[in-house]
């Protein structure tokens, strides 16, 4: 009686997983990616599981052949055995033989991902907290390619930070105007089809891990040190291929997504070039910028708004009151308040502090004082200062 | 027995402070100089499960924010203080204190000693540990209130992110992890000297009972490695305050050399944590198959092999670090190797129930389902072994679903499977087993609900350690969160046995009829002093 309920149960469950929230159909196991290598590690993934199913199938097929038949209430009677060394040398021998079968294939396919050489192209990927940037170092002939940008998600914050709005299906993000909700990002790693290319993976801060799943590739970026890992796409396949930090570099972890774009080697070069046109446009800009002067600090705000909310608010949070003590108070703090620290401000900027990175190297001088003012004026900390793009020169 | 012990009292005080005027102590009082191995296992065995609530509590704040997709209750930040403290709690608080426990009340019975070797000492590691999870949880506490983070950097807390981007907590981590530390080094070996003095005459190494073998092993294990964690949190401890670098490259240290020295520990602590499982499950099967334990001799040498090959497998959790490829064709083939002996046990479980004649008493359920969803994790630990494959599974929900496998319907399903086998020992009552099929099948059905889908997110690409994620996870993750509450719900089951235990009809001395172990020739509840006399061993 009871085991008919229990049974009864036990079918429900797959039924369970049927959703009510029914958003996307879900995949439940590995991709087998688009490369050569990722469908072999797809296939070492199944046949290891196919070994794993077959073994449980053998072993709790036998178990449960004992506790249905072998059970007192059927009127069993123990038998009095209890070692037999021939049974238990097979039983050792058996498994060790599956387990080099096994062996062999993986070997084949971890020397074959560990082989870097021969590649065309190099591009360097650093984790920062919380973003990846991309840096092209050499392609074919061209030993110093000069093009590099960070990539940071562009889902809207307000899309995932939804604290305090409810909870559950009404407070969903909307996913109709996201589908690729936390998956998407403003500039992505552009690589062409059909060549070899090798990754230099490193961080700045703490250790991430670059992972694209549809090309069986991840690898550590640990800060001071830099692993190669390298990925051959083959011509046919190029498209948008999406991935994921996957290891705990804080409290946005979840938020630096990687995205790849993946041309035909005609187009590819098409967008370098147009990329260096636009790198060399840049930093001209960025030079330029130096000199320019905000005409009024409505200005400088409106600007400096935009900055603050796309680079300062994932720790410092758009109302300013960061996150102490990890992630300090903008809003009344001495620094963003008091003239005489304005210097202290400006250099805190620029070269960073403790857990804070400098941001030299990535705004420009305008987009610095515009943020310096911001913060200085915003949230009641009425300075009046207006911070001029001249005072980043560097 | 009782005027016995008041006799004795009288007679003994001023030296002999071995509990024998026990009731005559308030209860505070006595629970703080006690150095009898019953009063400091149960209180190992209470303190275990009141850290199992606390890490499952946090494991309810993490499957409430992961119910829905978008951030829905807590900050990201604060998700990861749930994940380490949960790790932490769970791992040292639940688990090693549960098995120490069990190894407090068991192991004098089984080997027919009056008490532990070291008393004091028995006394004093136990007592470190309220103080080291009180500064634990003091933390936690200090994050609700608005006071700073609580450690947020995982059970395994890499550096640098616990080091230069540590929050201020992180030194009372490293205090509470010494004092952990030392508590479990000192009951090692409290438990190593009891096996090797302390056994009856006659109690031979090969006749000792499985639980008392995988004991001894742990216990060595454990004198091994937790000078290591002490070792590692030290080196944080100088990185943090002053000026080394160990783990800092700026200054000529490496974050991976962190990896390398916490999972030469950490390898071994996952079979400190499963080994005296296999001792439980070695006890229980064969006495509800009404059958020998199949194989005792190659049970003891797996479980010696299992125990060394742990110390030269660390470096499969770093496959993903940039292994060099000779480390990380050398680490797979070991890896791969354990599932031998480790395969060897399971088909001797089985071997033992087959042509058996089975029952299915509470503590059999439990040590049925374990043999099961252990292995489950076994396999899946075997998947993980193979390298390239496991560039795609590091870090994801398919970790989360194996680990939870081995450690949740392994250790902690054994250490029910245990505890409903000798509770009747312990208490002297037979506990309601309403309550506890309820327990049980509550516990099977949730858990499988809870853990089995992480294999299916991990799979399809979701990391581990996510506060958020993307669609295509929303489905599984919604009802992995419901089986989360319900396996959480389920444990009110085992406290309701709990307290309902002294209503229940009295045990007999060998009330499963158990044709082994010295525990069961002795009267329930056991008494006070196990084994004053030594007993005779066949």
């Amino acid at each position: 009686m009871r085991s008919s309920v229990i049974v009864r149960l036990l079918l429900a469950v797959p039924l369970l997983f049927m959703s009510p929230l029914l958003l996307a159909s879900s995949s439940w196991d590995m991709t087998p990616g688009v490369t050569d290598i990722s469908s072999q590690v797809f296939h070492l993934h199944r046949t290891i599981l196919y070994v794993c199913i077959a073994i449980g199938l053998g072993v709790f097929g036998m178990m449960f052949w004992s506790i249905l038949h072998h059970r007192k209430s059927k009127g069993a009677v123990a038998a009095h055995f209890h070692e037999s060394t021939m049974v238990e040398i097979i039983w050792t021998v058996i498994p060790f033989i599956i387990l080099i079968g096994m062996a062999i294939p993986a070997t084949r396919v971890l020397v074959a991902m560990n082989d870097t050489s021969d590649s065309s192209m190099t591009v360097r990927v650093t984790g920062s907290q919380w973003k990846w940037n991309y840096e092209y170092l050499t392609y074919d002939d061209d030993k110093s390619v000069g093009v590099s940008f960070f990539s940071v998600l562009s889902t809207p914050r307000e899309q995932y930070e939804r604290q305090g709005k409810g909870f559950g299906a009404s407070n969903l993000p909307d996913f109709k105007a996201h589908p690729n909700y936390l998956l998407e990002v403003d500039k992505p790693l552009v690589i062409p089809s059909g060549q070899k290319i090798r990754f230099l993976i490193t961080a700045d801060d703490v250790i991430h891990a670059w992972w694209v799943p549809d090309f069986a590739l991840k690898r550590d970026a640990v800060p001071g040190f830099v692993n190669e890992i390298w990925v051959d796409v083959p011509v046919g396949k190029e498209g948008i291929y999406r991935g994921r930090c996957a290891e705990l570099c804080g409290k946005d972890h979840a938020f630096m997504p990687i995205v790849v774009e993946v041309k035909t080697k005609a187009d590819f070069k098409q967008w370098l070039a147009g990329a260096k046109v636009q790198a060399e446009a840049d930093a001209k800009a960025a030079a330029a910028s130096v000199d320019y002067k905000y005409p009024s600090i409505d200005v400088a705000m409106k600007e400096g708004e935009a900055v603050y909310v796309a680079r300062c608010a994932a720790c410092h949070q758009v109302s300013g009151a960061g996150l102490p003590p990890m992630f300090p108070a903008l809003k009344g703090s001495k620094i963003a308040v008091e003239k005489a620290h304005l210097q202290d401000h400006i250099d805190i900027i620029l070269n960073g502090k403790n857990a804070m990175p400098g941001w030299k190297a990535i705004l420009t001088p305008r987009e610095m004082a515009a943020v310096t003012t911001y913060e200085r004026n915003a949230w009641g900390n009425a300075t009046g200062d207006l911070v001029q793009p001249s005072e980043f020169a560097k | 027995m009782s005027a016995e012990a008041m006799s004795h009292s009288t007679a003994g005080q001023g030296h002999d402070d071995h509990g024998h005027h026990a009731p005559l102590k308030p209860f505070l009082l006595r629970m703080f100089t006690t150095t009898n191995h019953k009063d400091i296992g149960t209180m190992y065995l209470v303190f275990a499960l009141l850290m199992l609530l606390c890490g499952g509590l946090a494991a309810m704040v993490i499957r409430a924010e992961l119910m829905y997709p978008g951030m829905q209750l807590v900050q990201p930040d604060f998700f990861n203080q749930m994940t380490t403290v949960h790790g932490l709690l769970m791992v040292f608080g639940a688990i090693m204190p549960a098995f120490t426990g069990f190894a407090n009340w068991m192991v004098p019975m089984m080997i027919g000693a009056p008490d532990m070797a070291l008393p004091r000492l028995n006394n004093f590691s136990f007592w470190l540990l309220p103080f080291a999870f009180a500064i634990l949880i003091g933390s936690v506490v200090m994050s609700v209130l608005g006071m700073g983070s609580a450690p947020n950097f995982g059970w395994t807390f890499y550096a640098p992110l616990s080091t230069t981007y540590g929050p201020a907590s992180t030194d009372f981590f490293i205090f509470s992890v010494h004092l952990m530390g030392i508590s479990s080094i000192l009951g090692a070996i409290n438990v190593v000297v009891t096996i090797f003095n302390l056994r009856a005459p006659g109690m031979t190494l090969m006749k000792m009972p499985l639980f008392v073998w995988t004991w001894l092993i742990t216990a060595f294990l454990l004198i091994a490695v937790m000078p290591v964690l002490a070792g590692v949190v030290t080196m944080m401890l100088t990185d943090r305050h002053f000026g080394t670098s160990f783990f800092d490259a700026a200054g000529g240290g490496d974050p991976v050399m962190f990896q390398h020295i916490f999972w030469f520990f950490g390898h071994p602590e996952v079979y400190i944590m499963i080994l005296p499982s296999f001792g439980i499950v070695s006890a229980i099967i064969p006495v509800f198959a009404r059958k020998q334990l199949f194989g005792y001799p190659s049970m003891v040498y797996a479980t010696a092999s299992i125990a060394l090959l742990s110390f030269v497998v660390w470096a499969h959790h770093m496959f993903t670090t940039g292994l060099p490829l000779a480390g990380s064709l050398f680490y797979m083939y070991m890896t791969m190797l354990i599932s031998v002996p480790t395969g060897v046990k399971v088909f001797n479980w089985v071997a033992t129930m087959w042509r058996g004649s089975m029952t299915f008493e509470v503590p059999m359920l439990f040590a049925l389902a374990f043999v099961v969803l252990f292995t489950i994790g076994g396999f899946s630990g075997l998947m993980l072994a193979i390298t390239p494959a496991d560039y795609q599974y590091q870090d994801t929900y398919f970790v989360v679903a194996h680990f939870h496998y081995v450690l949740v319907t392994g250790s902690l399903f054994a250490i029910f499977a245990g505890a409903y086998y000798w509770l009747p020992k312990w208490s002297g009552h037979m506990f309601n087993t309403k309550l506890a099929q309820m327990h049980f099948w509550s516990s099977l059905l949730s858990v499988n609900l809870l853990f089995f889908p992480m294999h299916f997110v991990g799979l399809a690409g979701m990391p581990r350690r996510y506060a958020d994620y993307s669609m295509q996870f929303a489905d599984l993750n919604f009802w992995i969160s419901i089986g989360g509450f319900w396996f959480g719900a389920s444990q009110l089951f085992f406290l309701a046995v709990l307290f309902t235990i002294k209503r229940q009809p009295k045990a007999s001395a060998n009330p499963w009829e158990a044709q082994e172990g010295l525990e069961w020739t002795l009267p329930s509840p056991a008494p006070y002093h196990s084994f004053t006399q030594p007993p005779e061993i066949k």
